[in-house]
């Protein structure tokens, strides 16, 4: 195509001998000289094109080769005078970095008030996701609430119902915990068969943050909740739909469970539940209740329509499991993923994420051959507690067909299935908690595409 | 020692003191100031969940035929007549039987080719149908039905799924009896590894485990399912959804690869980004955003018909009739599409002018 440039032009390669006859040389250098490096990268390129194998890319050029206009012609911003500060009073990614949105998948959903947005793992570095890039999952659409007006009650099983406004919630000793938050329903599509291209819409429904806040459990006991009684919690949002969840009193007994403001250093974004939203680690984010206005304690489970109706998982035998609540051991390659190209045979860092509900990452194992062999990757500190863990692997690619998968094991010991594994026990009706090993095919032409094996 | 560190040294060893004390109190000791207890009147007004137990439960009734009236109005033109529409949410009746309210079990669950779930093949309380209508609907309007419309709409829907006959007043004092004819009511179980805690008394063990096998594992690393090529389209161009710089670049696939020619990765094209803050939106980004502001997307889209006609259909027939067309929306209406009615929109004039603009402009 004409009007594409060569995505590897930023590699200058040595000229294979031989290639170009006398007169073609002369015919280049005079181009050189002239200028035109576009005629001499076409060049290049197409001889380039003819070889078996990667040139080395690391040798020195050739004496005589074009040099690279990016390096001998000075940039303008290397000449002129740049922005001010404040520029802009929050900022805002480079422009070049406008390919990682959100991104809804199509005719997925009906309306676009009960949705789901992706996060672009594909692109993402480290453990953290930037908070305009976390996903989203509204029921009845989302608001930006005045946090002056908005109030946090706690009554049921209690001595005394009590009110917080946020002033107050923030006044107490917080603490901050990175952790993973991941939709039940993430990877849900593929339970039967593969149905989506990229990682973005197989795993975008997770996402990981430091979030701040105070332990639920101080609230509760500022109002002096009835322990002996009370073994669960209803926990219950602002928005249209007042979201409610059951919450386990033991989680919250434990410390765990969090009334949280913040989201990596900042306050919760609007879409995230502004100001206030629960913390449940290692459990489904539809349980981490957005708008959070409202907590009861109480003596049995609340059967709400999402604990009822959906986030319940069919099994062979016709039962629905209820309350299935937990994240379970999973890991997925981000890079390279489906829908990618890798643009050369050589070297590549194999990278990824893994995570449990139930504890820390311990292994994870990665295989180029679909499953055949695996060798253990590189964990990435920190390692923490129901949290993403980055993992890599170094992988030289040969140019030949290759099936890439990763499988994780957290610290009680759990493994990660494969989908035969998975679907042996639950079916493929479950639309929730697929945790299943996923498998990315590189093909010759280097194009990534989302696959399952028999 | 000089007196003053001394003095400073005392004054550690007290705030020392002061700290293991406060560990020690009672929380609401801990922290005073902060909170204040609920009145009866507050708790009263978020209180409003409905348990299975039916504790929270307001006292009162509705008659299907209420039901139905409440329906037809504000209910249908999401969930169909019947409650059987799929365009906007999964339809809430069909599925089951006779044999199902008998047993509590619904017998097409079982079967791996029935084709989809309704809302009666899952439900297992009744309480939750109430609860449910009660907090979250009408859709665009939460909250703002009275209880007896609430007893009502859930008579109405069970009525709907058979569970009760056409003359049936749900109340509260009769509910308990129709939870014991719900199709699904023993279709739950608790009985898995997947709830945190332990305050289901089941197994906290997985129920599915991998291989940790790390060399000639025997496994078959064949392709059994991959996106058939009309879906390789289906996201949009993923060229344009990858980074511009790193190891691979996005699959260009908006555009038809030629047969049998290289995938091409992307070139180095920014994405236009969206207006900077702050620029004038044009009037119609202006409506569009309007449109689904107000729920309009609902049922409306722009090619192809949901619960209601397509914009471009709209267009169509009303084209540079903007007064109609608002004074339609602002209204309300039935029978100009088809049986479902559209509900008022509470919008105000100038609003409903600029959609009303918009559409007679054919929804550009």
């Amino acid at each position: 195509m004409a009007d594409m440039q060569d995505p590897r032009q930023g590699r200058l390669r040595k000229a294979p001998e031989s290639f170009l006859d006398r007169a073609a040389i002369a015919a280049v250098m005079q181009e050189a000289r002239n200028g035109r490096r576009g005629f001499i990268r076409g060049a290049f390129a197409a001889a380039a094109a003819g070889l078996a194998a990667p040139a080395p890319a690391r040798q020195a050029p050739a004496p005589g080769a074009a040099a690279d206009p990016n390096i001998v012609n000075l940039p303008e911003h290397t000449r002129g005078l740049g922005r001010p500060v404040v520029t802009d009073g929050y900022g805002k990614p480079s422009r070049y970095e406008a390919n990682l949105q959100r991104r809804q998948s199509p005719g997925l959903t009906q309306t676009t008030q009960a949705s789901v947005s992706f996060a672009p793992l594909q692109s993402l570095f480290g453990i953290v996701t930037p908070s305009g890039l976390h996903f989203e999952r509204h029921h009845q659409g989302w608001w930006d609430i005045d946090p002056s007006k908005h109030r946090l009650m706690i009554n049921g099983l209690v001595r005394t119902p009590q009110v917080f406004t946020v002033d107050d919630l923030m006044r107490l000793p917080s603490h901050s915990r990175f952790h993973f938050l991941e939709c039940g329903a993430n990877t849900g599509m593929e339970w039967g068969n593969v149905a989506v291209p990229t990682v973005q819409y197989t795993h975008g429904m997770i996402s990981c943050s430091e979030f701040t806040g105070v332990p639920l459990i101080t609230l509760l006991e500022m109002a002096g909740a009835d322990f002996s009684r009370g073994k669960f919690l209803l926990a219950e949002g602002a928005d249209g739909s007042s979201m409610t969840r059951t919450i386990p009193m033991s989680l919250v007994r434990s410390g765990e469970v969090m009334v949280a403001w913040g989201q990596n250093g900042e306050m919760l974004r609007p879409e995230n539940g502004y100001p206030l939203r629960l913390v449940v680690p290692g459990v489904q984010g539809v349980s981490w209740v957005k708008y959070l206005r409202r907590i009861e304690v109480g003596d049995m489970p609340y059967g709400t329509k999402d604990e009822v109706l959906h986030y319940v998982d069919l099994m062979p035998d016709g039962l629905h499991r209820q309350y299935t609540s937990l994240q379970e051991c999973k890991s997925v390659v981000t890079t390279p993923s489906g829908g990618q190209v890798l643009l050369d045979k050589g070297f590549y860092s194999i990278s990824g994420l893994a995570w449990s509900g139930r504890g820390k990452v311990k292994r994870v194992d990665v295989s180029v051959d679909g499953g055949r062999h695996w060798r253990q990757a590189r964990l990435q500190p920190p390692v923490l507690d129901k949290c993403l863990t980055r993992f890599s692997i170094d992988w030289v690619w040969d140019g030949r067909p290759a099936i890439v998968q990763s499988r994780a094991t957290d610290d009680t010991g759990h493994v990660q299935p494969t989908y035969r594994q998975l679907r042996a026990v639950r079916g493929s009706r479950s639309i929730y908690h697929n945790n299943a090993i996923q498998s990315w095919l590189i093909k010759e032409d280097g194009e990534v595409s989302n696959v399952q094996l028999a | 020692m000089s007196s003053l560190l001394k003095r400073a040294c005392g004054l550690l060893l007290g705030l020392a003191a002061l700290q293991v004390l406060a560990q020690a109190m009672p929380a609401a000791q801990r922290f005073p100031g902060i909170g204040r207890a609920a009145t009866a009147q507050e708790v009263q007004a978020w209180d409003t969940d409905v348990r299975p137990d039916f504790k929270g439960l307001p006292k009162g009734s509705g008659s299907v035929a209420k039901g139905q009236e409440v329906w037809e109005a504000k209910c249908a033109s999401c969930h169909g007549v019947f409650g059987e529409s799929n365009e906007v949410f999964a339809p809430l009746v069909g599925g089951t039987t006779d044999e199902d309210a008998r047993t509590g079990r619904v017998g097409n669950l079982r079967r791996s080719d029935y084709p989809g779930r309704t809302t009666m093949m899952k439900l297992s309380q009744v309480s939750t149908l109430w609860d449910y209508i009660n907090r979250a609907m009408p859709w665009n309007s939460p909250k703002s039905l009275s209880v007896e419309e609430v007893y009502g709409v859930t008579a109405y829907i069970l009525h709907l799924g058979g569970v009760v006959p056409a003359d049936f007043t749900l109340r509260d004092g009769n509910i308990t009896q129709v939870q014991q004819k719900l199709p699904n009511r023993n279709g739950k179980t608790t009985d898995h590894g997947l709830w945190p805690g332990r305050e289901f008394d089941g197994t906290t063990v997985p129920d599915v485990q991998g291989s940790t096998c790390m060399s000639n594992c025997s496994v078959e690393p064949k392709v059994a399912s991959m996106l058939p090529d009309f879906a390789r389209d289906a996201h949009g161009n993923l060229a344009e959804q990858n980074r511009l710089v790193g190891p691979q670049r996005g699959a260009r696939t908006a555009s038809p690869v030629a047969g049998g020619a290289a995938p091409v990765a992307a070139a180095p094209q920014v994405v236009a980004q969206a207006g900077p803050p702050g620029a004038r939106a044009t009037e119609a980004a202006r409506a569009r955003a309007l449109a689904q502001a107000s729920n309009c997307t609902a049922c409306h889209a722009p090619d192809r018909r949901l619960v209601g006609p397509s914009w471009a259909e709209i267009a169509g027939r009303h084209k540079g009739n903007a007064a109609y067309l608002s004074g339609k929306i602002r209204a309300g209406g039935i029978g100009a599409w088809g049986n479902i009615p559209m509900p008022p929109q509470s919008l105000g004039e100038d609003d409903a002018l600029l959609l009303g603009n918009w559409l007679a402009a054919g929804a550009p």
